[in-house]
């Protein structure tokens, strides 16, 4: 009796142990495809904020900030591009959501980054740190909306349940503030930066459709294979309208 | 603190406060003759062993007297009411030549929309500030209102004006601003979580003032 | 026995044993019904009270952390401090359960119930099953309210007048399960409103003693008549703008969506067209009974009897011709507000006759200061000043300053607190020992009634100084704007005194309490009262009499001649007294 609970206890555990190392294995990959987003054509000019009704807020610039809706690098490169894995990877693949949250910071008016991405169950973070009212609008689609206050300096927590390209996030009380945040099921994706780059690592060998977004000039696709621990290049480009 | 209301900074300011005396002076006599007398008969009437109550039912002189006071005060009220009211908000009250100015009320800010140069809303040289009323002083001002979502209210405490912004409908509301300065809009109508912010600053300029602003805003604008 | 003596011990009734469940719980017996009303409601008048409490700590110390607040989850007050969106849904439940939990079933649930059949000397109301209805969906209202607190996104928060698209569009709120409960409960208090109003109004007409004509019904019993007919009229209208408002939120229709050719005037229309006879609903009663205990407490006739009751009747029927005045400023045809003015200032001279006629009923009067007696003429003094200022906002253009600001929140309190609330301490202290067969204490009846008074007038009569200053309604944070920084002090004032006045009404929760088991045991008539209620004994028994009684006079014939004492019930026959015709109607 005593060695057949004793069993028992012990299949119990394992089972339970290997339950935990997560459903099919998260494949683990080496590869790597990176890229630069060019833009052409003259860089259209974003307009002034005039933040004179936050007085707080305008005392955090030297000189008035602009919108950040085409952020366009000295180097002639896009900045605020979204680049992620929109196909490729196997039905079965499942990634746990990281432990670490992803930071949303609302400082100076303005949401940093304006343009980010987070994976389903991931905690995003909303920061305060201007002190002064904001309000945080999710305006998703497939993921429930919400609308929240932050009258001062605090944290407030959510999380996602659906992959969705783009959620727009809002703030009602300062009506310039725009952010985009993506919704993966996958830790595969980047964000342009300020020298136009994006780098997608840790694939898995297959064939991917990569996908770059961008909140005025609309989605391109692009096909890669990766194999191995092989770094693949694919850039894309954007025109001026 | 002041203990009035406000500085009147409107050509209706003045009649609107001089209404508001007029009732205040007439609810002050019934609230005194009322209270008093319910003071002085708690005091004189007071039960006493040796005493009873007077046994009355009534007197029908009494009733009509207090029916009849009340009623002509009414009316009378109503009548100088009514005449302000069809000045300031009746139908035809717009100053023909007012400066039109639009106002879209939104969750949580007021987008003002200036006619620009030409002096006419609608045509390519508007512009739209966050959150800023400027006004000429002495001069008719006609404002646009709509809404964006739900109901605001559109209420400058100085102007005493006050008129909801709804969806769907486009509302006039006009006013002259006499005293320069610098005055403040709340919005009046419960709107949201940000109802409480959704503030504008008003700037009353001199007309000369209002000419070099809407210039320099104008420019600013079209950069 | 002489025919005094019979009128005097006229009997009890007696009834087979019920179970407990049946006698107390499921109870037909409109005086048990009445008694549940009374609990519940207190219950929701002491929610509505610490919502106000939350509200006020927030108004007085913006951003401050409220002590007590850590109990309250982040998405309420994050380390205490109250956020915008809780904060604009403690206005919206405070008003919702304030007026249609509280203040509207205090005194229509519980006294229709209690008084009317006890009053017109009948054993029941015509229709005791749909009464003892009228209880438990009221209950299940309340239930789906209180729920509505604690559901995922928060409760409503658009304001008790829930204005349309705010409240019927959850992408513009932020809230979602807590809107749609609101209206499911809205629906079900409207069912309890007309479920009672039916038996009201049935049982009046039909179920009075012989004797009792309509001129001598109490005035209590006029205003909650006259009141069953509002309810029955003005609810239907609520609960289908609720029943349309909730197909809005959950059924894809779009009535009052603009963006999708909805009107966002008509939830307007409908709301104020059920909320302006609401609002007599809310006053009338508390009036009927004012006027039964100013005059008990006067030793004296009421003043003008005839004139109160046709005055009763104007209030009502001119109720429904002045809901424009709450959208003067709502973008509605300016015309409508000529009009509605006109109606709005009439109005006011009804209840100027009925405030003469109290003051003219004290007058030479022997008044003896009881605390039922006290709070009745608290609720003169208090609702003359609300009556009053009720005029500035009549008067269109002062209305354009004034609406939506303090001014109107001091009015409305005015009337509601200054006016109902102490008529119902009067009213409770009253008949609490016909109910519960013993007294109030008397002393702490009187330590709370002039707390309550001092700190009532201390909290709202301040507001309308905000109001004249132009402060908003229903904003999280006043120093927001420059120009109301200045009035911070006065809001801090207003807080500490609410504080206070809250605190107060531990004395009357305290002595109601512990009168019910300890209070002293009460005689049959302690009020010396000429109601027909205290032939019977207290508590009265289930069935009221066994045999009808008989009416013999009016309900005021305090210091008649005709007898020695100071009082004179209308069911004593004296030997001048000829019996009066058969019942008013038959099948009694």
């Amino acid at each position: 009796m005593r060695t057949l609970l004793g069993l028992s206890g012990v299949l119990g555990v394992t089972a339970i142990v290997a339950g935990f190392g997560g459903g099919a294995p998260a494949l683990q990959g080496g590869a790597t495809i990176t890229g630069k987003i060019k833009f052409t054509g003259k860089a259209p000019a974003n307009p002034v904020i005039d933040m004179s009704e936050e007085p707080k807020c305008k005392a955090k610039y030297s000189s008035p900030p602009r919108e950040e809706t085409v952020v366009v690098n000295p180097n002639g490169t896009l900045a605020n591009v979204f680049v992620y894995v929109k196909a490729g990877l196997p039905a079965s693949y499942k990634a746990p959501a990281p432990a670490g949250p992803v930071t949303l910071d609302q400082d100076g008016c303005r949401y940093h980054p304006h343009v980010l991405g987070i994976m389903v169950g991931q905690t995003l973070e909303i920061k305060n740190s201007d002190g002064i009212l904001h309000n945080i609008k999710a305006k998703g689609a497939k993921n429930r909306p919400f609308n929240i206050s932050q009258p001062t300096t605090m944290t407030s927590t959510r999380t996602f349940t659906a992959p969705e390209v783009m959620v727009p996030l809002e703030c009602n009380v300062h009506g310039w503030m725009h952010a985009w945040l993506g919704v993966l099921p996958h830790p595969f994706f980047a964000v342009s930066g300020g020298d136009g780059s994006f780098a997608i690592k840790g694939l898995p060998p297959g064939t991917y459709t990569i996908e770059a977004w961008h909140e005025k000039y609309g989605t391109q696709t692009a096909t890669v294979t990766v194999t191995g621990s092989e770094t693949k290049t694919v850039d894309f480009s954007y025109a001026a309208k | 603190m002041r203990w009035w209301l406000p500085l009147e900074g409107s050509t209706f300011a003045g009649e609107v406060d001089g209404l508001f005396l007029a009732i205040l002076i007439i609810t002050g006599i019934a609230f005194v003759v009322v209270e008093l007398g319910l003071v002085w008969f708690v005091i004189r009437y007071r039960a006493r062993p040796d005493r009873k109550a007077y046994y009355t039912h009534g007197n029908t002189r009494a009733e009509v007297i207090w029916t009849a006071i009340p009623a002509v005060t009414m009316v009378a009220l109503g009548l100088v009411s009514n005449h302000y009211w069809v000045q300031i908000k009746g139908r035809h009250s717009v100053p023909p030549d007012a400066y039109p100015i639009a106002i879209h009320a939104k969750q949580f800010e007021w987008q003002v929309t200036y006619p620009g140069p030409d002096g006419k809303l609608g045509t390519a040289d508007d512009f739209t500030i966050r959150n800023q009323l400027h006004v000429p002083a002495g001069r008719p001002v006609e404002v646009h209102l709509s809404s964006e979502d739900v109901i605001h209210s559109f209420f400058v405490p100085v102007f005493r004006v006050k008129q909801d912004a709804v969806p769907g409908m486009d509302i006039r509301a006009w006013f002259v601003a006499t005293v320069p300065g610098t005055y403040e809009l709340g919005c009046a109508e419960l709107c949201g979580l940000g109802h409480y912010r959704m503030r504008a600053q008003v700037f009353v300029h001199t007309p000369a003032d209002y000419d070099a602003w809407l210039t320099q805003a104008a420019q600013e604008a079209s950069q | 026995m002489t025919s005094v003596a019979a009128a005097a011990h006229v009997a009890p009734a007696h009834h087979a044993e019920r179970s407990f469940v049946r006698r107390y719980i499921f109870s037909t017996d409109h005086k048990i019904i009445g008694i549940q009303f009374l609990f519940t409601s207190l219950f929701f008048l002491l929610v509505g009270g610490l919502l106000a409490m939350q509200m006020r700590w927030q108004l007085g110390f913006p951003g401050k952390p409220m002590p007590g607040g850590g109990i309250l989850p982040d998405t309420m007050a994050p380390g205490g401090v109250i956020l915008p969106e809780y904060y604009i849904q403690l206005v919206t439940m405070h008003g919702t359960f304030m007026v249609f939990f509280a203040i509207m079933p205090l005194l229509v649930g519980v006294y229709a119930n209690f008084l009317i059949p006890l009053k017109i000397g009948t054993h029941d109301m015509a229709f005791p099953r749909i009464n003892m209805w009228s209880y438990w969906t009221f209950l299940a209202a309340g239930v789906v309210m209180l729920a509505s607190l604690f559901v995922p996104d928060g409760a409503a928060r658009a304001g008790w007048t829930m204005y349309v698209p705010l409240s019927a569009r959850h992408d513009l709120s932020g809230a979602s399960l807590g809107q749609e409960l609101w209206s499911v409960s809205i629906i079900l208090v409207g069912l309890s409103s007309i479920l009672g109003s039916l038996n009201y109004i049935t049982t009046v007409i039909n179920n009075r003693a012989p004797g009792m004509t309509w001129f001598r019904l109490p005035l209590s019993v006029w205003a909650l008549f006259i009141t069953a007919i509002l309810g029955l009229l003005a609810l239907p209208v609520l609960s289908g703008a609720a029943i349309m408002l909730l197909f809005d939120q959950i059924l894809g229709t779009h009535f009052f969506d603009p963006a999708a050719g909805g009107q966002a005037l008509l939830w307007q229309h409908l709301f104020w067209f059920f909320g302006h006879p609401e609002v007599y609903i809310l006053i009338l009663p508390a009036m009927g009974m004012v006027s039964d205990i100013i005059a008990n407490g006067s030793r004296k006739p009421i003043f003008g009897y005839h004139s109160m009751v046709f005055a009763i009747i104007a209030i009502a029927f001119l109720g429904w011709i002045v809901w424009g005045h709450h959208m003067f400023m709502s973008g509605m045809n300016p015309t409508l507000g000529s009009s509605f003015m006109v109606s709005t200032l009439v109005i006011a001279v009804p209840s100027a006759v009925k405030t003469f006629n109290w003051l003219g009923t004290m007058w030479r009067g022997n008044l003896r200061f009881t605390v039922p007696m006290l709070n009745a003429v608290a609720f003169v003094a208090m609702f003359v000043i609300g009556g009053l200022s009720g005029i500035y906002m009549a008067a269109t253009p002062v209305d354009m300053f004034i609406h939506d600001t303090y001014f109107i929140v001091a009015h409305i309190h005015y009337v509601l607190f200054g006016g109902s609330l102490f008529a119902l301490f009067a009213a409770i202290t009253f008949w609490f020992p016909k109910m519960f067969g013993r007294m109030m204490s008397e002393r702490w009846g009187k330590v709370h009634f002039w707390l309550t008074f001092v700190f009532y007038n201390l909290t709202f009569f301040p507001m309308h100084i905000l109001g004249m200053a132009g402060h908003m309604r229903r904003i999280y944070d006043p120093t927001q704007y420059d120009f109301l920084k200045p009035y911070q002090p006065l809001n801090e004032f207003i807080s500490v005194s609410a504080f206070l006045l809250f605190a107060a009404q531990a004395i009357f929760v305290v002595n109601f309490c512990w009168s019910l088991f300890k209070g002293q045991k009460a005689p049959q008539n302690p009020w010396q009262d000429n109601g027909l209620e205290w032939s019977l004994p207290s508590p009265a028994p289930h069935g009221n009499w066994a045999t009808t009684p008989t009416v013999y006079r009016g309900p005021y014939e305090y210091s008649s001649p005709l007898v020695a004492e100071d009082y004179l019930p209308q069911y004593r026959k004296l030997p001048t007294d000829r019996e009066p015709a058969a019942a008013p109607v038959a099948g009694h």
